[in-house]
């Protein structure tokens, strides 16, 4: 039953998909004076409906109605009700259904907060947001349809991916659609606003709002999943560079570059082109992802469907809507370009379009990683994987420069600033900085790339914007965002340069020497669970110090038939202790890694500070 | 004109980008894991389907040049679309198709090849799942071609077999024999 109710709603979506573009269109065309109120109830109904799609999956979901084909792939009776729900959105066709029910949401929210704006740009916003609903719409009815029917009924479903069993990763993808929905609207209101010729200061007051949130949940997103790798794939790292992680910093790295860009589009009424391209490449680079993950054109942990129909559906709409983005950017480029002021070299702006350059250029570095082994399997064949090496040794010496105009910056004036003005506070702050990370490296050692610059130019922004945070103005959430940048640089660079791992092989009573610590195999249990079997392994760890025990876990799930490994983590706010054992034959011997990584909460929690700087912009009341 | 240069370039730069993806979407993108041994568990011992008579999966590579092993059930969607490729591989003679049921009920598995025919010249069973597991089963269906002279896997499939496949061992097997 509510199978039917969920496909039936879709296709009243679609309906009135057709006629939002039809009614726009018309209305846009006949100069009307007042949004046709017919556009409103439409649009309502269309949230309604995909709303009570999503619901009735979620509903399907919770009673295991096996006749429901995406239920019978996913979920299994004996799963908990909380991952039978995340079940909903864990797999292809229930995520595309929450990336619809993100879209038609955001677009109703954006009709009610943008009262106050031009009709034309209202209407045209809606046509072109419903251009990119009806493309998923489609994509979801023709390609991945959630409701698709299975007889005989069956009575046992075939299960979830228990790795996905985990909190993290159950509320991550919704958390990281948000953020990437929230790009679809910049981007269609941008074009809206190039063909009405108001890429100005008003509008940039208005997209600002929107940009933030999707920056913030974006962000979030990110930070949840990558979380989730670290505490459930046992690989004892944060970030590996896969391509599906790549793909959700690509779209990041061109928001936060947008982010900075509206300020002074807003503050200053320039950049206007670099606001637009940027709006269209942010939103480009989300689907790109999606399309990059959803074909199966990549081989990753998260490839789950491998239908090429969908990949080339993807695609083609994907280049529809960039094609038509180019078009309009065009063809309205000049309408938009009337007030060219000047702007000078020591201002604010500048250091902000430096910085846009610098964003542009990590993007590229990612971009070309991810795709580029792709581009060459089908031009020659070949066959290439870029690691981890690639990216820190492209992005690592370029962070130098790029933390100065961090640091230096925000503390320029707008329009212009008097140069010899750079005050000796800074400097001292400079040169402190860099005799600090001299002896940092001197005394422990420390062989790395630019280890001295890296690390003087991380302390240097942290010292100026600790001494900012107390000075009062009003750009708090700026400084409390980069203050968590400061953070973060100085913990990944100390986390990467000072962890330390063993490996080896133990079985029950080995005891090993490492550094100066004694790892001891205690004991390993077998416990019986509700839907999986777990061997927990107990190991001592100690040194002079102190002693920790950690009990890392081999589960086996049954349903499908899985190993996966939990870590064990204890952590303290200067580093964690990271354990993890695999099960490598029947002779009694286990794989055990034992890492040491120092400072790995405040990752994750300088990750939540810049987010905080964010969310306090939003609710910042304009001046 | 020069704004319009900037533009052809802009949109050729696309169109090319676009083809690539489109061609890139026709590679084989199934993830195949690295072969942990390339010989097969030969002193593998299970129950056959229909007597219930332990044996041991060595004995049964042999007849043929090559064999194919097949992983499935009765309860499994996928191995319903592959059994016409299995059946069509049992008709060219030069292949010995020994089934492993996984987790499956013998009356169901046996309604299952009596309804859709039975490519198998012999099915063992795999109560437990753990014979697959033996086998590095990633999931079911699967099918390992295995050349039957050194019992060494040629080629995994993980996934149902389809028409690429479905030629892909034909042409192996014909270029192995010359």
């Amino acid at each position: 039953m509510a199978n039917q109710i969920g496909n039936y709603s879709l296709y009243i979506a679609l309906i009135a998909s057709i006629f939002l573009i039809f009614q726009s269109s018309n209305s846009i065309r006949s100069k009307s004076k007042n949004l046709d109120s017919k556009i409103f109830s439409a649009l309502s109904v269309q949230s309604l409906m995909v709303f009570i799609s999503f619901f009735s999956l979620i509903y399907a979901f919770i009673i295991s109605d096996f006749s429901n084909e995406t239920v019978y792939n996913n979920s299994h009776t004996t799963k908990p009700l909380f991952y039978k729900i995340s079940g909903s959105w864990g797999n292809h066709e229930g995520s595309l259904l929450l990336w619809l029910l993100v879209l038609t949401i955001f677009l109703f929210i954006f009709l009610i907060n943008s009262k106050k704006l031009l009709i034309k740009y209202r209407l045209l916003t809606v046509l072109f947001q419903e251009l990119i609903i009806i493309g998923f719409l489609l994509f979801i009815l023709f390609t991945s349809n959630p409701f698709l029917n299975l007889f005989p009924i069956p009575k046992e479903g075939m299960g979830l991916n228990p790795i996905l069993q985990d909190p993290a990763l159950a509320i991550h993808p919704p958390i990281l659609y948000l953020g990437y929905v929230g790009t679809s609207i910049i981007f269609s209101s941008s074009l809206a606003a190039l063909v009405c010729g108001m890429v100005n200061k008003i509008w940039a007051k208005h997209i600002k709002k929107w940009i933030i949130i999707s920056w913030i949940f974006l962000t979030i997103g990110i930070l949840l999943g990558s979380i989730w790798a670290y505490y459930e794939l046992g690989w004892g790292g944060f970030w590996f560079w896969d391509p599906v992680e790549n793909v959700s910093l690509m779209p990041w790295f061109c928001l936060t570059a947008l982010l900075h860009t509206i300020i002074v589009l807003e503050k200053r009424n320039i950049y206007q082109s670099w606001t637009i391209i940027l709006s269209i490449a942010t939103f480009s680079l989300s689907m790109g992802g999606t399309f990059l993950v959803r074909s199966g054109i990549l081989n990753s942990i998260h490839t789950f469907a491998n239908d090429p129909s969908r990949g080339i559906f993807i695609l083609c709409f994907l280049f529809a809507l960039v094609l038509l983005a180019i078009f309009i950017f065009f063809i309205y480029q000049k309408k938009n370009l009337k007030n060219i002021s000047k702007s000078f070299l020591a201002s604010k702006e500048t250091a902000i379009l430096i910085n846009n350059w610098f964003m542009m250029f990590f993007l590229s570095v990612v971009l070309i990683g991810t795709v580029y082994p792709i581009f060459l399997e089908v031009i020659n064949g070949s066959k290439i994987s870029i690691g981890p090496p690639f990216y820190q040794k492209l992005i690592a010496p370029f962070l130098i420069p790029f933390l100065l105009f961090m640091a230096v910056g925000p503390n320029l004036k707008w329009i212009k600033d008097n140069l010899s003005k750079i005050n000796f506070n800074q400097l001292i702050l400079f040169v402190l900085s860099i005799i600090i990370s001299y002896l940092l490296v001197k005394l422990y050692g420390v062989n790395y790339l630019f280890a001295v610059p890296l690390f003087g130019l991380g302390f240097f922004l942290f010292f100026l914007t600790v001494r900012d945070l107390s000075s009062k103005d009003s750009t708090l959430s700026q400084k409390i965002s980069h203050f968590g940048f400061s953070l973060f640089i100085l913990s990944i660079l100390f986390n990467g340069i000072f962890a330390k791992e063993f490996t080896s092989n133990m079985k029950v009573g080995d005891e090993r020497e490492f550094m100066n610590k004694t790892i001891k195999f205690e004991n390993l249990k077998i416990i019986e669970k509700n839907n999986y079997k777990s061997l927990v392994a107990n190991f001592n760890v100690s040194d002079n110090k102190g002693s920790i025990n950690l009990s890392p876990e081999v589960r086996i799930y049954n349903q499908p038939k899985t190993l996966t490994s939990e870590a064990d983590i204890n952590s303290t706010i200067y580093s964690d202790n990271f354990l993890v054992f695999n099960v490598i034959k029947d002779d009694g011997y286990y794989n055990v890694r034992y890492q040491h990584k120092p400072l790995m909460l405040w990752i994750w929690f300088s990750i939540i500070l810049i987010s905080a700087g964010g969310i306090l912009g939003y609710f910042k009341k304009d001046d | 004109m020069i704004k319009n240069i900037k533009f052809i370039i802009i949109i050729l730069f696309s169109l090319f980008i676009f083809f690539i993806f489109l061609k890139g979407l026709e590679k084989p993108n199934n993830y195949l894991p690295e072969k942990t041994s390339s010989k097969i568990e030969t002193n593998l011992s299970a129950k056959k389907l229909y007597d219930q008579k332990e044996v041991l999966l060595g004995e049964l590579i042999n007849n043929n040049n090559f064999s194919i092993i097949n992983i499935w059930a009765s309860w499994c969607l996928p191995c319903r679309d592959e059994h016409v490729y299995l059946l069509n591989l049992k008709k060219t003679n030069s292949i010995n198709v020994i089934g492993i049921n996984y987790k499956d009920k013998k009356s169901n598995a046996v309604e299952f090849l009596k309804d859709f025919g039975n490519p198998y010249s012999e099915v063992l069973t795999d109560p437990d799942g753990t014979k697959s597991i033996e086998l590095g089963a990633f999931g079911i269906p699967e099918t390992y071609l295995v050349n039957n002279k050194n019992k060494e896997i040629i080629k995994k499939y993980i996934g149902p077999l389809n028409d690429v496949k479905f030629k892909e061992i034909l042409k192996i097997i014909k270029n192995e024999k010359n």
